[in-house]
């Protein structure tokens, strides 16, 4: 059976639960794994989700074509008054090191991809910094944004090569976005909607990497798609309403994915890929790959 | 898991993995098609060395993920990269063939994004196999009794089946089936399986959740 917001949503209001509890209830309803095996489970994996960003931000790994970003972002940060505000500037800087670090095979986890692995903990370890989250909310967060991965994942799809790249940095944006709320104590609908109001912004997302790397757009849009999360987080605890509900919205996601081209399904072969800038990086880049269909 | 991509990187381990788990030998000459965007951004992504990893038996977030060319040296694989073109192929899929002296057996897996994987046919027949629980895939031939003997075996030592699913190439032909357990079947049950009706030829067993 697919999971909706809408079990989730009904599950919290009779049991008075909160989105990820009710998502963990039924997750090991499914499973048939305690509630508390799965609490240890996403604790050890937000342990691992921190270790791998604060790596990630000492490291300032250049990839093959994109050099460390997050640096930039940290100096300029200091010295103004960022448009964005100090959270959202915080989770930008740590998505664009996180998702550098995953360019150069470094160890991340994956949220809910490697391409949008920075988007969650970004807005994780902000909203921990510059609210004063502690750990026991942070992991609400975690599990919110896993339920919301979980409904995106069983009523569309988390691929790229299937669904573009709504299906990636777009779910990640949306379980950021409904992590935020969720951690500010906001109840089910609320957090269906943010993840609702930020999938409605990214409907038609393409996977059009560069070369076939996840860099080109992916590590800068990563950084972006961190501010589209804490304004959807805003709209929906302000009580904005997304018009079509959020299970009718995830299921348009994966219809537009099935309609996207190939070319823009991580093929590397339209979009910013089609560019003559992004051939010519990709045609110096193929000089250097070893050849296929070589026999033995 | 290690990046950067989960479908292309982490992904392909996991699925290399449960291919080898298949073959159920080791491995050693394999021939490895790639299709769509897995033959498109493979170097990129490092989906090479993640399939060699999975060959060499290593998990998602193993460190040496990066240095599977040498492990996979190490393990005695001789390996050779193709890419293909199937009509009607998962945007994202690989197919392995095995060989050992005369034995061939060609294993089909897709990346279905996050790191999840389908074992989508062994030796062209198809099905549907997430490889996250344990799991029995039988080959027979299409005549009655075969299902109620396989199920009456594992039910007999206490096997429960979780999904079951049964695809065939035409009434009377071979069939193939897939049964997901809640725990891994022993050796002896996976024995007990293979010979319990006439009709069955060959059984797999894949012990699934690994990976994670």
């Amino acid at each position: 059976m697919k999971a909706s917001f809408e079990e989730i949503i009904t599950l919290s209001e009779t049991e008075g639960l909160s989105f990820a509890g009710a998502a963990l209830e039924l997750e090991s309803r499914a499973t048939a794994v305690p509630v508390e095996i799965i609490r240890k489970e996403m604790t050890s994996r937000l342990d691992e989700m921190e270790k791998s960003a604060r790596e990630a931000l000492e490291r300032d790994g250049n990839g093959k074509i994109v050099k460390a970003d997050s640096p930039l972002l940290k100096a300029y940060g200091k010295g103004c008054a960022p448009f964005a505000g100090r959270l959202a500037l915080r989770a930008a800087e740590i998505a664009l090191a996180t998702a550098s670090s995953n360019a150069c095979m470094g160890r991340i986890v994956a949220a809910p991809t490697a391409g949008s692995c920075g988007i969650l903990p970004g807005i994780l370890l902000a909203a921990g910094e510059h609210r004063g989250y502690n750990r026991k909310t942070l992991l609400e967060g975690l599990i919110t944004a896993g339920g919301i991965g979980k409904v995106i994942a069983s009523r569309a799809t988390l691929a790229g090569a299937e669904g573009g790249c709504q299906a990636e940095c777009g779910a990640a944006a949306a379980m950021a976005a409904a992590a935020l709320v969720a951690m500010e104590g906001h109840g089910a609908v609320t957090v269906s909607h943010a993840a609702a109001l930020t999938l409605k912004s990214i409907l038609g997302l393409v996977c059009d990497p560069v070369a076939g790397l996840v860099e080109v757009p992916c590590i800068k849009r990563n950084g972006a798609m961190t501010g589209l999360a804490v304004v959807c987080a805003d709209m929906a605890a302000a009580g904005i309403r997304s018009v079509i509900p959020p299970d009718e919205v995830v299921d348009a996601l994966f219809k537009v994915g099935k309609a996207l081209p190939e070319s823009l399904r991580e093929t590397g072969l339209g979009g910013l890929a089609a560019t003559p800038s992004g051939k010519r990086i990709a045609e110096e880049l193929g000089k250097k790959a070893p050849k296929l269909d070589q026999g033995f | 898991m290690t990046g950067p991509s989960s479908s292309h990187t982490a992904g392909a381990v996991k699925l290399a993995r449960l291919a080898a788990s298949v073959w159920n030998r080791p491995v050693g000459k394999v021939e490895i098609h790639l299709r769509g965007s897995f033959a498109a951004t493979w170097w990129g992504h490092g989906t090479d060395r993640a399939l060699l990893a999975g060959l060499a038996g290593l998990l998602p977030d193993d460190p040496r993920v990066p240095d599977a060319y040498e492990e996979a040296g190490k393990g005695n694989i001789q390996w050779s990269f193709y890419t293909e073109d199937i009509d009607g192929a998962h945007p994202n899929s690989v197919r392995f063939r095995f060989h050992e002296d005369e034995k061939v057996m060609d294993v089909e897996g897709a990346s279905v994004g996050g790191g999840a994987i389908r074992l989508i046919s062994i030796d062209g027949f198809r099905f549907d196999l997430t490889g996250e629980l344990p799991s029995i895939i039988t080959f027979h031939s299409d005549t009655p009794g075969v299902v109620a003997a396989i199920a009456g075996t594992l039910a007999s030592r206490g096997l429960n089946i979780a999904t079951l699913s049964l695809h065939r190439q035409g009434r009377g032909r071979d069939a193939v089936m897939v049964a997901e357990l809640d725990e891994p079947a022993p050796e002896a049950a996976v024995q007990a399986v293979r010979s319990c009706h006439q009709g069955i030829h060959r059984v797999l067993a894949i012990d699934g959740g690994d990976g994670r």
